[in-house]
């Protein structure tokens, strides 16, 4: 995408909307739809990766250290990864005091 | 001229689905389209016809599985009726948003309730706005030919879009009619195999179906409407060219006897016959009346209509369907609404006949037009009724 979608006049629009660039989907930032984000106490975590394996974004991934850090450009707030965290690791702060 | 024979309309229909060479073919049989799709399966069957025939459960699926195999590239035909459509009006929407030239035929029946299984358009104004390619056929053979002319406007890349062919069901699909048949030779000329667009394969991968924002939305919705609007050109180009292949010559708006005429008839599909049979006696007695015949319900064509009725001081429209708590049939609201701009306009005066196919004779049109007359006359200008109801 060369400009955003709000900008495209309508005779840039392809016929019937198809979209011919696979893959653009990871340009949408799902992360705007969020209230609550995870937070990581590190030292509760025990690398078990059920965040990364529950998430339904596919929004973790594993960084240098061996921590599944979820990146908050895809994450919803869905809270599944601190529903699921067995040590109570993951806790849902509010986005806005978490900042 | 080409062969000339008897055959059943629907039959007929099925044979120019087959003469198409489409690769797909996918409904659910309703009464009254049952044989067209009844001879397909047998064509297919026989090995007289290399497509796919896909037996689905439901209407809803039949241009589901459309949608999905023309999005592939495949050509892709399918009909229905009635409730059939109603099953099916989800994805008409789908399929003309996608812009994919699928053909559908209407045999055209009466929506429930009450149930009927009889002839009138009430399934077609129920999609009326659903952004296909909309012809209304008079007879068996404009059903025939109109088949080709569908694939040929709807694949065009300056068009891509669905067509519905829609054909009075009974009244045309179970009448048999001498229909010139063309030869395969001259449709593989007139219509080359579907080169899509854009196209469903896995060595280029697209998206289609994708969801919009509201930050775009308007502006997909502007795109399908200005595209619409704009075949125009092509579906009268097609016409020419098939003309010119057959001598049979089509409009958007056809005029019979129409020319100073006082009082216009209008009509769709295949009361036109009938209405015109009743233009010959009323001009034989000396009076001034005329018919105008739809054959292209979308785009509507507004400068020929207007100019068809210009002149006339009434304009008596046959509508074959109810807007229930409407502005009256949805026929005539559109042309009252089409004629609403001209500085000298003619009273529009609507009728809504042979709903559920209740026979309208020659008689009957008579009947109309001198009712609308005097009625226009005593200065009811926008009259409407649904002709014929005992009290």
């Amino acid at each position: 995408m060369t400009k955003p979608e709000s900008e495209w006049t309508w005779k840039e629009l392809t016929v019937g909307n198809v979209v011919l660039e696979p893959g653009n989907a990871s340009e949408y930032r799902t992360g705007d739809w969020k209230s609550l984000k995870p937070v990581l106490t590190k030292e509760l975590c025990i690398h078990c990766g059920l965040c990364y394996i529950y998430c339904p974004d596919m929004a973790y991934n594993l960084n240098e250290e061996g921590y599944f850090i979820a990146d908050l450009f895809y994450c919803k707030g869905c809270g599944i990864c601190a529903k699921e965290c067995p040590t109570g690791a993951i806790k849902m702060v509010v986005e806005e005091e978490g900042k | 001229m080409g062969k000339r024979v008897g055959m059943e309309v629907s039959i007929a229909a099925a044979e120019a689905v087959k003469q198409c060479n489409v690769d797909v073919i996918s409904a659910y049989p309703i009464t009254p389209q049952t044989h067209i799709v009844e001879h397909l399966a047998d064509v297919v069957a026989n090995g007289e016809m290399d497509a796919e025939f896909f037996c689905v459960e439901s209407e809803h699926s039949a241009l589901s599985v459309c949608v999905g195999s023309e999005a592939t590239g495949a050509r892709s035909f399918t009909c229905t009726s009635s409730q059939g459509l109603a099953l099916m009006s989800e994805i008409t929407f789908i399929a003309s948003g996608l812009r994919l030239p699928i053909v559908m035929i209407l045999a055209n029946r009466a929506i429930s309730a009450p149930l009927s299984i009889w002839n009138d358009h009430s399934d077609a104004m129920m999609v009326r706005d659903c952004g296909w390619i909309q012809f209304f056929t008079e007879n068996g053979q404009e059903v025939y030919d109109h088949v080709f002319i569908s694939y040929k406007v709807a694949e065009d890349r300056d068009v891509l879009f669905p067509v519905i062919i829609n054909m009075d069901g009974f009244i045309l699909s179970h009448v048999i009619e001498p229909i010139e048949l063309i030869g395969q030779e001259k449709i593989d000329q007139f219509l080359p195999p579907y080169r899509p667009l854009h196209s469903l394969h896995p060595d280029k991968p697209v998206t289609m179906g994708a969801f919009a924002l509201p930050s775009i939305f308007a502006e997909a919705k502007m795109a399908q409407e200005v595209a619409l609007r704009s075949s125009m050109p092509k579906i009268l180009e097609t016409w020419k060219a098939f003309g010119d292949m057959t001598g049979r010559y089509y409009k958007p708006i056809e005029t019979y006897k129409a020319e100073n005429a006082d009082t216009i008839l209008v009509t769709m599909g295949s009361f036109g016959e009938t209405a015109s049979v009743a233009v010959d006696k009323m001009r034989e007695e000396g009076r001034a009346v005329g018919l105008v015949k739809i054959r292209l319900w979308r785009p509507f064509p507004f400068e020929d209509f207007k100019k068809a009725v210009q002149g006339a001081k009434n304009v008596v429209v046959i509508d074959r369907a109810v807007s229930t708590g409407g502005p009256k049939g949805p026929v005539a609201s559109e042309l009252r609404s089409a004629l609403y701009g001209e500085p000298v306009h003619p009273a529009v005066y609507c009728f809504v006949a042979g709903i559920s196919g209740r026979d309208v004779t020659p008689k009957d049109f008579v009947k109309m037009v001198e009712k609308a007359e005097i009625e226009i006359e005593e200065g009811n200008k926008e009259g409407y009724e649904i002709y014929g109801v005992r009290e």
